[in-house]
């Protein structure tokens, strides 16, 4: 659990930092917590194109099929858990607070690290959301881990 | 003398109103809700609420003597089957349930009620009065079904010959190697026909049944919820859920307006053998034409191969058909006669486009074939057309069974209303 905790601080403050580097450049990606118009603009096209059709323009997903993403624990938790969902799909059927949703979600792995920073981010701030945004920093480095698996 | 004069006029006037009641009530049967439950009917028709139960209603049963058994998506207190009891105005209590499974198929015949799980069909043997006699030991007529995550439902439905006919969905939208996967290749042969994606025959009467036992009826349907025998033919007929994704899984090929109108949901007339093609191809209901699969080589435009089934008649894309009955009541005007009635739960996969279905449609039959237009029945499930373009329906129509007065009975697997449309204009 500690280990865990570390690593989240190490992979925050990193985050923090490349942010701070990049500025100017790259800035509205690389920040971890606060989003900005740009990011929440581009995460909402890539939202249209890959995840509406079965989430719905809302976010409201479908019942027993499509989970909803408003301010459900999946979305506003554990942002690695959220991130492998983009990077593997999921296909488990497990409970999303308390209801089952039968369709498989595909891995959406060939999106590139920013394209799902800003997905992330946008759906983590849309639909009555708010938390804070993902960074790119946080998608690859779990893609990194992902890999070895 | 006044008096005298007032008791004979009184007790008339008394006798006419009761005699007026009485024969009101008589004649009319169960009176429609002042706002018809909030749906949109022909006229002369109108509906009442039988019970709002609170529950993931999938199909039903009524029986003559006015119980009515639904059959639940997900278990609730323990119990997979309600039991419900009609009073004289048609409004029905919960009486009790059983079965500790959830599922949608429930069926009744020659003095047994049957029902499944995802993965195994049920009996219970009834007494005259249609009750379930022993609701804790069914026997098991069919078990060890294939269940997926998707398409795990097991409709069911009988012939006259001592046979059920229960749907084993396939697990997947289109066969494709990784499922609903950006242009992800359909796997060769699609391996998953041989145990699913289709209709198997089982023996009604014969206990612990398996695929070893069973009869591969129809192949090549990709998910069949509505199904029923149609008694004036003699013959299964099916409605099968029609693919998803064509514009999320093959974006270069099929832009979202054509992804939200292909492809046709169908209604297929089986016989023994026949195969409908998936996933293999899919009916192009706006061309007319039996399509190959993106999946399978397909480029929108090429036809596939004409052994496939045709439909008898094609529905829009993705609008959901969860319950199909062929009307044989007496109570609706001559056209609806050996009809069939569709329950349309809803589509999802229109998005952006605006959704559509929550509704009952009407497809008239003329000796055993469609004849004319289909039409919408019985609309706005949803509570508003808003609510149905964006898949927000406050109710979502799922199964159908009819009255032996020949009321039309819907059920809503949203919130469990049970809807009773009845037809009084004479």
């Amino acid at each position: 659990m500690n280990r865990v905790l570390m690593i989240l601080l190490i992979l925050t403050t990193g985050g923090i930092k490349l942010s701070a580097q990049t500025k100017g450049k790259n800035a509205p990606a690389a920040k971890s917590q606060v989003v900005t118009g740009a990011v929440m603009a581009n995460g909402k096209k890539i939202y249209g194109q890959y995840c509406l059709a079965c989430h719905m323009a809302d976010g409201g997903g479908v019942p027993n099929m499509n989970p909803p993403l408003s301010k459900t624990s999946h979305v506003l938790g554990d942002k690695e858990r959220l991130i492998k969902v983009i990077l593997n799909g999921l296909a488990t059927g497990e409970e999303i607070d308390g209801e089952t949703y039968t369709n498989i979600m595909p891995p959406h792995n060939f999106l590139k690290d920013q394209e799902i920073a800003d997905v992330l981010s946008y759906v983590r701030n849309s639909f009555g959301n708010k938390a804070g945004g993902i960074s790119v920093g946080e998608v690859k480095a779990i893609r990194a881990k992902n890999i070895k698996k | 003398m006044k008096k005298i004069l007032l008791i004979p006029i009184l007790l008339s006037a008394l006798a006419f109103f009761t005699l007026f009641a009485f024969r009101d009530s008589s004649l009319g049967g169960p009176k429609p809700d002042a706002d018809n439950v909030g749906l949109k009917l022909p006229e002369g028709f109108g509906a009442l609420k039988v019970a709002d139960i609170g529950a993931k209603a999938r199909h039903l049963v009524v029986t003559p003597q006015g119980i009515i058994y639904v059959k639940l998506a997900r278990v609730k207190e323990e119990k997979g089957i309600i039991v419900l009891k009609e009073n004289s105005e048609g409004k029905a209590q919960v009486t009790g349930g059983f079965g500790n499974y959830g599922g949608t198929g429930i069926y009744m015949k020659d003095g047994y009620l049957y029902a499944s799980s995802n993965k195994e069909v049920f009996r219970y043997k009834l007494n005259e009065k249609n009750e379930v006699i022993d609701p804790n030991n069914p026997e098991t007529i069919v078990k060890g079904l294939k269940m997926g995550r998707q398409h795990e439902t097991k409709s069911l439905v009988m012939d006259n010959d001592g046979n059920i006919y229960v749907n084993i969905g396939v697990p997947s939208n289109s066969c494709q190697e990784q499922d609903r996967g950006l242009r992800s290749p359909g796997i060769p042969g699609c391996p998953l026909l041989d145990s699913a994606a289709g209709i198997w025959q089982f023996k009604k009467d014969k206990l612990n049944q398996s695929y070893s036992e069973g009869v591969r009826y129809a192949t090549g349907l990709r998910n069949v919820v509505g199904l029923d025998w149609n008694q004036q033919n003699n013959q299964l007929y099916v409605m099968q859920h029609g693919r998803d994704n064509l514009n999320s899984a093959w974006p270069e090929l099929y832009n979202t307006k054509e992804s939200a109108e292909l492809p046709a949901e169908c209604l297929y007339a089986l016989k023994k053998g026949d195969n409908a093609g998936w996933p293999f191809m899919y009916y192009d209901g706006i061309q007319g034409k039996k399509i190959v699969a993106p999946e399978y080589g397909g480029n929108k435009k090429k036809e596939a191969d004409p052994k496939y089934l045709d439909p008898v008649v094609a529905f829009p894309a993705h609008m959901a058909p969860n319950g199909l009955l062929f009307y044989t009541g007496k109570m609706f005007p001559e056209k609806y006669r050996n009809g069939a009635f569709i329950a349309f739960h809803g589509s999802w996969n229109r998005a952006p486009e605006p959704q559509k279905g929550f509704f009952v449609a009407f497809q008239p039959f003329k000796d055993g074939k469609p004849s004319g237009e289909w039409e919408i029945f019985a609309d706005n499930f949803a509570g508003t057309p808003e609510k149905a373009a964006m898949n927000k329906a406050d109710h979502r129509p799922c199964g159908l069974a009819q009255g032996a007065d020949g009321s039309l009975y819907v059920t809503d697997d949203s919130k469990g209303t049970i809807y009773r449309i009845v037809y009084s204009k004479k």
